[in-house]
C-alpha cells in the first residue's frame, strides 16, 4: 500500500535568544493509510512540535521547518501555499488537542464549534451543519446529543470534551487524525473510553492516526507501529508487538521501566530514568541519550549511531544505538533483567531453587 | 454506555437533569436584571431616548425662534416670584425661550452624543487593537507607537484643540458642528480601546483553542471575528458603557466653552454657557440643564457599574 504521509528529514529550529532550538532533528517515517503509528517520548522531546510541522502550525517566528518534505497524499505540504494548507487543515488532517478544557472556545456553542470545519470544508449551510453535528456527537457518545448540541463547553466533562474534540476532528473525515496527548488531561478511567473510543473509530473509518503520547501503556493497545523519539530524533522503531517484545534501545528499557506495574511487589519502587533530556541549543556530540544512558562506552560519547537495523530483531526494527547494533557490548543482554521484569525475577529464583538444594537468593 | 445513555433519555423524559439553559449572555442579562440601579438607570435612559425621539410632540414651544414678545429669564412656576410666567413652566431664557421645549431638543444632541462617537471609537479600537494584538511584530509595534502618541496627549486638551481649529473650515458647519464633534471624540478616544482589545488579544491568542480552530483550517480573520472577539467583548461593553457618558460630557463641556454644537441649535452645555453670565439673577437657567447632564451620566455609570458586575461576576469592586 502507497504511504499516506511521507516525512523526510524533517528539521523544525526555534530561533531563541539565547540560541537555536532543534526541537525536531532529521526526522523520517512514513504513515499509510488507516495505519495507526504511535510516538512516544519523555516531555520535551519534540514529539508535539513534530505533530505541528506536519500541519504547518509552528508559530512562526520564532519557529521554522528547517529541513525536509512533508508529502502527504502525494503533495508536500512544506511547498504549498497558505491558502492550500487551510484547505488540508481539518479537511484530510485533523488534530485532538491535549487538554479539552482549553482546546474548546468558552463563549462559544459546541454546535458552533463542530459546524465551524464543516462550514469552512464541506461547503454546508446551518441547517446540514447542526444535523451532522448531532450525527457526529452520538457517534463519539454523547448522550442525548440533540438537546446538548447548544451547550456550552463549561456544561461538559473533562470527558465529553474530548470527545467533542474527537468529533470536530472527524467532522470532515479526514485521511489522517494526530491525537497530541489526547488522554493526558483525562482521569484513568476515562482514559481508556476515550481510546476504545478511538480504536473502533480508526477501525470503523480507516482514518490513519499519528498517537502521540509519553505513556507506553496507551500506544500497546492502540497502534500497529510505535517510534520512540528522544532529543528531536527517532530513537528506536518497530512495530508494536516487537518493541514490546524485543527493545534494543536503553532509553526505551528506561521508558519501560518506569511504567508502573500492578504485578510487581508492594515495595518494589518505580525506576525513573535518571536526568533530564538533554539542552536542544547544545545537544551532546554523540549518542544524544549518552549523558544519562548506564551502559555507555566511550563511542557514545565521540560519535552518534545511526539508525539502523539490529540483528536479531524483526526486518523493520531500527534503534540508535551503538550497544545493540553488531558488534556492540549489548547484544545479547536480556532487557528484561535489565529493567527488573518480575517475572524474570522469578524465573531466575526458581531456576536457582532447582539447581542448588538451598536458595541463597533473599526473599522479597 | 448503553445503560448510562438510556439513565439519561430517562431522565430527560422524566424532567429530572433538565435545568433551563441559558446562555452565557442570557445568564449576564439576568444579573443585570437584579441590580436595581442599573435597571434605573436603563429606565432613565429609555426615557431619555423617548423624549428625543419625540422631541417635536413634547415640546410645547419651538426651540429655537425667539417668541414676539418675549418674557426673557422668567423663573420656574414653582418659586413663586414675580418673575414667573404660567405658560413656560421653567421659565425662560435670556431671549424668551421656553427650558422645557430646549432641554427636550437638547436631549437629542447628548443622545446621538453620547452613541454614534462611542460606536466609531470602537469601530477604530478594536480594529486596531485586534489586529496589532492578533499578528502582532512590525505592525503591532507601528500601531502600538502611533496609540501611545496619541495617548500622551491630553484627552480634554486634545479634543478642545481638533474641534477648536476645524470649527471655521466647512466640515465643522455640517450638521452644526455635530460632525465635527464625532469625529473629535472618535480621535480621542479610541486609543484606550485599542490598547485594551491588544492586551485581551494578546492573552486570547495563546489560548489553545485558537490552535484547534487553525488546525481546522480557520483563515485569520475568521480566528479574529469568531473567536477572539466574542471573548474579549465583556470588557469591551463596559467600557463602552463608561464611554458613552465620558462623550456627552465632552459635549456639554465643548459647548460650555462656546465651541460646541452652533448656536441656535439647543444642547444642554450650551444652555449652561448661556444662562452662565445671568447665574446670580436667575440660576435656573444654568440649573436645569445642568440636572439633566447630572441625571443622565449618572444613569449611563449605574448601568456601567451594573454591566460590569454582571459580565465579570468574580470581579468584585
Amino acid at each position: 500500500m502507497a504511504d499516506l504521509l511521507e516525512v523526510t528529514d524533517l528539521h523544525t529550529q526555534f530561533f531563541t535568544r539565547d540560541g537555536v532550538v532543534r526541537a525536531v532533528d532529521g526526522v523520517t517515517f512514513q504513515v499509510a493509510a488507516g495505519e495507526t503509528l504511535g510516538i512516544v517520548g519523555e516531555s520535551g522531546c519534540g514529539k508535539s512540535v513534530t505533530a505541528l510541522s506536519l500541519m504547518r502550525l509552528i508559530p512562526q517566528p520564532p519557529g521554522k521547518i528547517v529541513k525536509g518534505s512533508i508529502m502527504f497524499d502525494g503533495q508536500d505540504i512544506l511547498k504549498m501555499d497558505d491558502d492550500d494548507v487551510r484547505g488540508i487543515r481539518g479537511n484530510n488532517i485533523a488534530m485532538i488537542f491535549q487538554d479539552p478544557m482549553t482546546s474548546l472556545n468558552p463563549v462559544l456553542t459546541i454546535s458552533r464549534q463542530i459546524s465551524e470545519a464543516l462550514e469552512l470544508h464541506m461547503k454546508m449551510d446551518k441547517s446540514e451543519a447542526r444535523k451532522r453535528t448531532i450525527e457526529l456527537l452520538e457517534l463519539v457518545n454523547i448522550p442525548s446529543a440533540k438537546k446538548r448540541v447548544d451547550d456550552y463547553p463549561h456544561q461538559f466533562s473533562g470527558g465529553m470534551r474530548q470527545r467533542v474534540m474527537i468529533a470536530m476532528a472527524l467532522s470532515c473525515n479526514p485521511k489522517l487524525i494526530l491525537a497530541d496527548e489526547p488522554t493526558t488531561a483525562l482521569d484513568v478511567t476515562i482514559q481508556a473510553q476515550i481510546l476504545d473510543l478511538l480504536k473502533n473509530l480508526a477501525r470503523e473509518f480507516r482514518t490513519a492516526f499519528i498517537l502521540i503520547t509519553h505513556d507506553l501503556g496507551v500506544v500497546a493497545g492502540m497502534t500497529q507501529r510505535i517510534n520512540v523519539m528522544y532529543a528531536g530524533r527517532i530513537v528506536e522503531k518497530a512495530d508494536t508487538v516487537e518493541l514490546f517484545a524485543n527493545p534494543k534501545m536503553p532509553y526505551t528499557w528506561g521508558l519501560l521501566r518506569s511504567i508502573p506495574r500492578l504485578d510487581e511487589s508492594r515495595k518494589a519502587k518505580l525506576v525513573p530514568i535518571e536526568g533530564l533530556p538533554p539542552d536542544l541549543i547544545a545537544p551532546p556530540p554523540g549518542c544524544k541519550f549518552e549523558p544519562r544512558c548506564q551502559y555507555r562506552h566511550d563511542v557514545c560519547h565521540e560519535k552518534e549511531p545511526d539508525l539502523k537495523h539490529i540483528p536479531n530483531s524483526k526486518p523493520d526494527h531500527e534503534a540508535r544505538c551503538w550497544g545493540t547494533q553488531e558488534g556492540g557490548w549489548l547484544v545479547d543482554t536480556d532487557w528484561r533483567r535489565e529493567i527488573g521484569d518480575t517475572r524474570v525475577i522469578e524465573e531466575i529464583k526458581q531456576e536457582t531453587a532447582s539447581v542448588t538444594a538451598t536458595p541463597e537468593t533473599p526473599g522479597e | 454506555m448503553a445503560t448510562a445513555s438510556t439513565t439519561q433519555e430517562r431522565a430527560a423524559e422524566l424532567n429530572v437533569l433538565s435545568r433551563k439553559q441559558r446562555s452565557l449572555w442570557g445568564d449576564a442579562l439576568y444579573r443585570l436584571m437584579r441590580n436595581k440601579a442599573a435597571v434605573g438607570g436603563l429606565i432613565v435612559i429609555a426615557s431619555a431616548f423617548l423624549v428625543a425621539i419625540f422631541a417635536p410632540v413634547l415640546a410645547p414651544y419651538d426651540p429655537i425662534a425667539i417668541p414676539l414678545n418675549p418674557s426673557t429669564q422668567m423663573e420656574p412656576l414653582w418659586t413663586g416670584s414675580k418673575y414667573t410666567d404660567p405658560r413656560y413652566l421653567l421659565g425662560t431664557d435670556f431671549l424668551g425661550r421656553d427650558i422645557i421645549s430646549r432641554l427636550i431638543f437638547a436631549s437629542r444632541i447628548s443622545m446621538v452624543v453620547g452613541f454614534i462617537p462611542t460606536f466609531i471609537v470602537f469601530g477604530l479600537g478594536v480594529s486596531i487593537g485586534m489586529s496589532a494584538g492578533f499578528f502582532g511584530g512590525w505592525l503591532d509595534q507601528l500601531l502600538m507607537r502611533f496609540t501611545d502618541i496619541i495617548y500622551a496627549f491630553p484627552d480634554f486638551l486634545f479634543l478642545l484643540i481638533i474641534v477648536a481649529s476645524f470649527r471655521a473650515s466647512g466640515f465643522g458647519k455640517v450638521l452644526d458642528g455635530l460632525m465635527l464633534i464625532f469625529v473629535a471624540i472618535a480621535i480621542v478616544g479610541w486609543v484606550g480601546v485599542a490598547r485594551l482589545t491588544r492586551g485581551q488579544v494578546l492573552a486570547l491568542k495563546e489560548r489553545e483553542f485558537v490552535e484547534a480552530a487553525r488546525s481546522v483550517g480557520a483563515t485569520s480573520g475568521r480566528i479574529m471575528a469568531k473567536h477572539l472577539l466574542p471573548n474579549a467583548l465583556a470588557p469591551l461593553i463596559v467600557t463602552a458603557a463608561f464611554a458613552v457618558p465620558s462623550a456627552i460630557l465632552g459635549e456639554a463641556t465643548l459647548s460650555f466653552l462656546g465651541v460646541g454644537i452652533i448656536p441656535p441649535t439647543p444642547s444642554w452645555g450650551q444652555m449652561i454657557n448661556e444662562g452662565f453670565p445671568l447665574f446670580s439673577s436667575n440660576p435656573w437657567a444654568v440649573l436645569m440643564p445642568a440636572i439633566c447632564i447630572s441625571v443622565v451620566m449618572l444613569a449611563f455609570t449605574f448601568v456601567g457599574d451594573g454591566l460590569r458586575d454582571a459580565l465579570d461576576p468574580r470581579m468584585k469592586t
